[in-house]
């Protein structure tokens, strides 16, 4: 080729993606800055489905507080709802009766599950796959039903109260339960044939977007996206709320954190819930549900509280600060997918534009608890 | 409820709650930050040292990276507003001890002003800027200190204890 002759040149362009788009599962906006098939930089904008949840609780009583924590993520509102109720909880010094703790476990754990189910369909979309999704969303939906049955609400049950949960379990929930944990079970199983060693999403996960333990908890992404990196921290192990203690079960680890660990971790997770869930309904003893005589009208004693639980995105906190009153003063809450979030910048750089979606997916995010 | 916690700002929990983690990183902030005037005291089942503003990150920076506290993780930062002061609060996790710890910086209400300390955990970034929004804290040195959760030119501080609750404004 002559020398004279002009080469191609290539520009960095900003390209605006969201708030409004599939890939981003909710209303998140980015602003990327690529160079041909890389991103160069990456620019969130959160803030969307802000609907100031921190203020409300200011402003209603304790016992009215747990369904704006159903609303923060609503995947996994059970899980939500139990560290508002620990924190409550902690202030007060109070014990929860044995088999509300059992039942709290059991319907966490099949909040879990159900929230992992979410994220394999969509990262079944995001790389390609709509069958995965299906049986996902088939397992899904029988979880739902079981909450239905004991809570009266599918997504967001409110079913959790300080000192207990609202109702003991339905008649005949062990029959329906072991029903819905084989059907599960099965589901779970066609997911992971589906998609783990499937030759275009291994392509499309194995060393994508590689984040090591050390940045990850620099972001403070600590959960799955933690584990995948090779740091097995689970809160339940590490800091036993309810009665983990007491179950056996293991902590996945990851060797790249690429996007396939962070796939794989929480599949194995399923699994592992399966297992706790098996155990609770072995063990659950029989007695109240309530440590309250009733949960309404709480006045916790002055002082602060933090509590800490594993949710299926993360690490979630509650800082609660209480003047004595009926009405919190200050309800703080540390959502995972928050910090998960913040990382992206890091997963980002360098990336393919087509990676974008996926990379996202694995984060498996919520955006109204990032917002709150 | 201000003027309890003005002197002290630590919660009125009081001690005895500290597990044998707590009592041994009780100890050793007292003997490793003799030089600093720092309140060291308790809040329920976590130790709590209240910083003044200005020894705020060296303090942070030493937490972080003395393997002997090794609180690599910034687990939430909240501020609370006591009408008179406000107050950040750092909750810290070492997951190699796993032990936690609870930092605070109390700040006047007038000119709320604490250093930003994105230089030691990257992860405190958008926690300063979500709280600047919210109750217009200003984090000194943050590198990006755009409005994060409100949109550009929302006016007042929603989570202030004197922004209204229900002074719904239509647009």
């Amino acid at each position: 080729m002559a020398e004279s002759e002009p080469r191609l040149q290539t520009t960095e362009i900003n390209v605006n993606m969201g708030p409004q788009h599939p890939a981003t599962h909710g209303v998140f906006r980015m602003v990327l800055a690529i160079d041909g098939e890389r991103v160069v930089d990456v620019t969130p904008h959160i803030g969307y489905l802000h609907r100031g949840s921190e203020k409300l609780a200011e402003g209603l009583q304790y016992h009215q507080i747990t369904p704006l924590f159903d609303r923060m993520a609503y995947p996994a509102a059970m899980n939500n709802e139990l560290v508002y109720c620990m924190a409550v909880e902690k202030l007060m010094g109070l014990e929860v009766p044995e088999r509300a703790q059992y039942i709290r476990v059991l319907m966490c754990e099949l909040n879990r599950i159900a929230s992992h189910f979410l994220f394999l369909s969509s990262i079944g979309l995001d790389t390609g796959a709509l069958t995965p999704g299906l049986y996902a969303f088939r397992g899904r939906e029988r979880l739902m039903a079981f909450f239905e049955a004991a809570a009266g609400a599918r997504l967001l049950p409110n079913y959790f109260v300080v000192g207990g949960v609202r109702e003991d379990l339905h008649d005949g929930w062990k029959e329906q339960l072991s029903g819905v944990l084989s059907l599960v079970e099965f589901d779970t199983d066609e997911v992971d044939k589906l998609l783990t060693y499937n030759e275009v999403f291994v392509t499309r996960t194995r060393n994508v977007a590689l984040i090591d333990g050390r940045t990850a908890i620099e972001y403070g992404a600590l959960g799955p996206v933690l584990r995948a990196s090779g740091v097995p921290y689970d809160v339940r192990k590490a800091e036993p709320y309810m009665v983990y203690d007491r179950l056996d079960f293991d902590i996945p680890r990851g060797e790249n954190g690429d996007c396939w660990d962070r796939y794989y971790v929480r599949l194995f997770e399923v699994r592992q819930s399966l297992r706790i869930v098996r155990q609770a309904m072995e063990r659950i003893p029989e007695g109240p549900v309530q440590g309250l005589r009733r949960p309404t009208g709480i006045r916790p004693p002055k002082g602060e509280a933090y509590a800490r639980s594993e949710n299926p995105t993360g690490e979630i906190g509650v800082y609660l600060v209480s003047d004595g009153s009926s009405n919190p003063y200050r309800v703080k809450v540390r959502p995972p997918s928050f910090c998960n979030l913040m990382a992206l910048k890091h997963l980002l750089r360098e990336a393919y534009v087509a990676d974008i979606g996926v990379i996202l997916g694995t984060l498996d995010i919520v955006l109204g608890e990032v917002d709150r | 409820m201000a003027e309890d916690k003005a002197t002290t700002g630590a919660s009125g929990n009081g001690s005895g709650a500290l597990d044998d983690k707590g009592k041994a990183l009780l100890s050793l902030l007292e003997e490793e930050f003799k030089g600093l005037p720092l309140e060291i005291g308790t809040a329920l089942e976590l130790v709590s040292v209240q910083v003044p503003g200005e020894h705020l990150v060296e303090f942070c920076r030493k937490l972080k990276e003395d393997p002997r506290f090794d609180f690599k993780a910034l687990l939430c930062l909240s501020v609370v507003d006591y009408k008179e002061y406000f107050q950040v609060v750092y909750h810290l996790l070492s997951l190699k001890h796993e032990h936690k710890i609870a930092v605070r910086v109390n700040t006047p209400y007038d000119d709320p002003k604490v250093p930003s300390v994105t230089s030691v955990w990257a992860g405190a970034d958008w926690y300063e800027r979500e709280e600047a929004d919210l109750f217009g804290v200003v984090f000194e040195g943050h590198p990006d200190a755009r409005p994060l959760i409100l949109w550009e030119g929302f006016e007042g501080y929603p989570l202030r204890k004197s922004y209204p609750f229900n002074d719904y404004q239509e647009w």
